[in-house]
């Protein structure tokens, strides 16, 4: 043993395992500024929407105590949360009770993005090599990162805030407005401290992406049972956590403290992985494979399907999981309503079918938007390809680039009718052995599969814009973002129909509530299949890359 | 002389696959040391150790009197990297890129800067995802060069670089040696190390197979003689280190190990040598004898000269 090596204890030496942190974080902060400010504003633009919109539609107590009632139903509980007022659903209630789950969520992914981009993605891309090289202390890239998103999820706080505070409307007052930002704040750090986690586990960015992805919509799964149930399930989730403030009704200020030790703990974990493991290294070594390609490989289809399988089947399987837990206490909505006669009397009078249909078809339409996620990631695939320079060579061959873009969109098509299908197995399934009733499964099944087509269109959308303007493909998220604003809110801020025409998801017939409708879903099938052309034809007239 | 780098038995394995197998490494302070080895021989990975980038399994490692995992912040103050893959911020510039490099080591000689932007002939303007290979390399040469520190770790730095750029590159270097400054030159350019390396060390499978002065190493192999006598040489084949022996028309032409090269030289002259031309091995050669070599054989003829 060398001198150097045993003179002091093994591990990195402390005081410089952050150094040059400042320099890396003015560096951060630089290149996030667009996306923090565009974070801020847009987030507080459209909470501070909601009330002013809702002093106009709905100007008294009446009426706002009949959108009390209809958010009462479990399925509106298992979406938005339980509704903390007693009395008015005053604007303030009815802001955080309508919208805090869905910017809950937005924060949360926001923060998964930022964390992923600025921790795994700067070093599988090999640029934190050259940074690391420099006297940059190994635990200072992790911390930089995190401290620039603490930064982001700050700023989104304070914009919420001010904008929510400054709105003049009964129920909304300053001392709810900063609790509202900080109920904000808690959801982006936990989220934060986890992606970090998944960020030491997973050797490539888009491995720590999806397991946090995976992550948000677990705890908005888990929120939404917990709330159904009332068992207290939701206190697992750091969105449940965000909404237990009971902001604007009680303003508790305690239920953000799981926050805080939640993050503390992962960000210390996730410190303490990065300070011990090899620059580039995950969890998991790489495992070898095949020296050859199967003949399955050698084709344009096998071969996207292979870029695509791990995906859809992670995507299935969690889809599968989700499904079996909204089935599972199909049942509990039943005796929940034996109890309540003035509920079981408003949902039967106002419509002719029973409560868990209602409720199903809400639940397959949430799904139905979650799963576009998928279709999203995964029809941007080709893109990713082409700059990450692997286009290249595969177009380079005698594949033409319609044939290329084609296979990946078929995949990715089919994968969207899997993992829905799965989904749909998953409610009903748990559903029919809850109930007891196995008519549930195929009815339920067919409402998810129904929205395939809508998904299409979705890709259509993806592949349009790679076809026309690759570098406005995030374009593609406003098409999910719209839709769950049309789903969640359409009726409340009463949106024309002609706006909600827009959502794809909005043609396809709310089944098992309603009867199965053929013609929506041919009309959104082609629909789907006009904007693929369209992106091909534009892919085959432009540079590649562009 | 002082020792810049010093690595003895390093062991590194990647799940099942074994990376560095004992590896031993010297360089000395003030020389040029080529790395020299096949694709996958262990390269990347014992610069990246060297760099603290990863950690080693066993052996030790001494850069610069330091320990690289645990002193990586200090030493690195001390050095300058450039990868072989140079990747650069897809929306920084490149002068931008080299300023932000320069300022986590602590500060750049703006005067240093500009003279190597001029000799690199590169445009600091344009943004990193616009820079071909070449360019991005050249970012990261300006970046390391500009700082004049002690050690400089070079990763095939040149290989997206044009001739006329590769010379500039050469000269860097030999400006750098003439300071004092140590080079860990890791390359594919025979050319490249035949002309700056002072010592190089070739590394195969994990380990060090030869090292030490390049006309030391090249002493230790055959020489190739071609010569035309007067009277034929055929009796030459059966000598101790005649090797690949053939004979045409009144000429031979063979392969002699360096230790028998007096006695056979002695035994052609006695068959009236008319011409002689004795060509002594070239790297490529060199190179190629211990690339080749079965793992069982270069167990037991590893080479060293001091």
């Amino acid at each position: 043993m060398n001198a150097a090596t045993t003179a002091r204890p093994r591990g990195a030496r402390a005081s410089d395992a952050f150094a040059n942190s400042g320099t890396l974080f003015r560096f951060a902060l630089r290149r996030e500024r667009w996306s923090i400010l565009a974070w801020a504003i847009g987030l507080a633009l459209a909470t501070a929407a909601v009330p002013l919109s809702y002093v106009e539609l709905y100007p008294t107590s009446v009426e706002r105590g009949l959108i009390a009632q209809a958010v009462a139903s479990p399925a509106a509980v298992a979406m938005m949360g339980v509704n903390h007022a007693e009395g008015d659903y005053h604007y303030g209630a009815a802001t955080a009770h309508q919208m805090l789950f869905i910017t809950g969520i937005l924060v949360a992914v926001m923060s998964v993005l930022m964390t992923v981009r600025n921790t795994r993605q700067e070093e599988s891309s090999g640029r934190s090599e050259l940074v690391l090289a420099s006297p940059v202390g190994r635990r200072a890239p992790l911390i930089v990162a995190l401290l620039t998103v603490v930064v982001a999820n700050l700023a989104v706080a304070l914009a919420l805030s001010l904008s929510l505070g400054s709105v003049d409307a009964t129920g909304i007052d300053w001392s709810g407005a900063w609790l509202y930002g900080a109920a904000h704040l808690a959801v982006g750090i936990s989220f934060a401290g986890l992606a970090a986690l998944m960020a030491q586990l997973y050797e490539n960015a888009r491995g720590a992406l999806g397991a946090s992805l995976a992550a948000v919509g677990l705890a908005y799964l888990i929120r939404a049972v917990g709330d159904v149930a009332g068992n207290g399930l939701s206190w697992l989730s750091p969105l449940g956590w965000a909404q237990a403030t009971k902001v604007f009704v009680e303003d508790l200020w305690y239920p953000l403290l799981p926050a805080v030790v939640f993050t503390a703990f992962t960000v210390v974990v996730a410190d303490y992985l990065n300070a011990r493991r090899d620059v580039g290294a995950g969890l998991w070594a790489a495992r070898p494979g095949p020296a050859h390609a199967g003949r399955a490989l050698q084709t344009p289809i096998g071969f996207a399907w292979r870029l695509h399988r791990g995906a859809i089947l992670g995507w299935s399987a969690a889809n599968l999981v989700m499904g079996a837990m909204y089935g599972a206490f199909l049942n509990d909505i039943d005796s929940m309503l034996a109890g309540s006669d003035i509920l079981e009397r408003m949902f039967t009078a106002t419509t002719s079918v029973d409560l868990i249909t209602t409720f199903g078809a809400v639940i397959a339409a949430v799904m139905a938007v979650i799963v576009a996620a998928y279709v999203v990631m995964a029809g941007s695939r080709p893109r990713s390809e082409e700059v990450a320079g692997r286009a290249e060579p595969v177009l380079s061959t005698s594949l033409s680039r319609t044939g290329w873009v084609i296979s990946h969109a078929v995949v990715v098509a089919v994968g969207s009718l899997l993992v829905l299908a799965a989904g749909g197995l998953g409610i009903g399934l748990a559903g029919s052995a809850s109930v007891g009733d196995w008519s549930i499964l195929p009815r339920f099944a067919a409402a998810v599969v129904a929205y395939t087509p809508a998904h299409w269109v979705v890709l259509g959308v993806v592949i349009a814009l790679f076809g026309m303007a690759p570098r406005a493909m995030p374009v593609a998220w406003m098409v999910i973002g719209f839709s769950f604003v049309v789903i969640y809110l359409g009726d409340f801020l009463q949106l024309p129909a002609w706006l909600r025409a827009f959502s794809p998801f909005e043609a396809v017939s709310d089944m098992p509530a309603e009867s199965f409708s053929a013609p929506p879903l041919l009309a959104l099938t082609a629909v789907a299949v006009v904007l693929l052309a369209l992106g091909l034809a534009a892919f085959r007239r432009r540079d590649v890359p562009a | 002389m002082a020792t810049a780098i010093a690595v003895e038995g390093l062991r590194k394995s990647y799940g099942s696959a074994l990376a560095l197998d004992g590896l031993d490494l010297e360089a000395r302070t003030g020389e040029v040391h080529g790395f020299l080895g096949p694709n996958g021989a262990g390269k990347t990975t014992t610069l990246r150790i060297l760099l603290g980038l990863l950690r080693a399994d066993g052996g030790t490692v001494t850069v610069l009197g330091m320990d690289p995992w645990r002193d990586a912040v200090a030493l690195h103050r001390r050095l300058a990297y450039v990868p072989g893959d140079v990747e650069l911020w897809p929306s920084l510039t490149g002068g931008e890129a080299i300023d932000l490099l320069g300022r986590l080591r602590g500060g750049i000689d703006g005067r240093r800067r500009e003279e190597l932007i001029q000799r690199f002939d590169l445009d600091p303007t344009k943004r990193g995802r616009t820079y071909s290979k070449g360019n991005r390399q050249k970012v990261a040469l300006v970046a390391a060069l500009a700082s004049d520190t002690e050690l400089l770790i070079l990763d095939e730095p040149t290989t997206g670089l044009d001739p006329l750029m590769e010379a500039e590159f050469q000269e860097c270097v030999r400006e750098a040696k003439s300071r004092g400054r140590t080079v860990l030159l890791s390359s594919h350019i025979l050319a490249q190390v035949e002309a700056l390396a002072d010592r190089i060390s070739i590394v195969r499978q994990g380990r060090v197979v030869a090292n030490g002065a390049l006309d030391d190493l090249r002493h230790l192999t055959r020489t190739t003689v071609v010569s035309r006598t007067e009277r034929p040489a055929d009796g030459l084949a059966g000598l101790p280190g005649v090797h690949d022996f053939r004979s045409q028309d009144g000429q031979v032409r063979f392969d002699v190990d360096s230790e028998h090269m007096g006695a056979v030289v002695t035994e052609l002259s006695r068959h009236g040598v008319l011409t002689l031309v004795s060509r002594p091995p070239t790297l490529e050669q060199l190179l190629l004898r211990h690339y080749a070599r079965s793992d069982a054989s270069s167990r037991d003829s590893d080479v060293t000269v001091a």
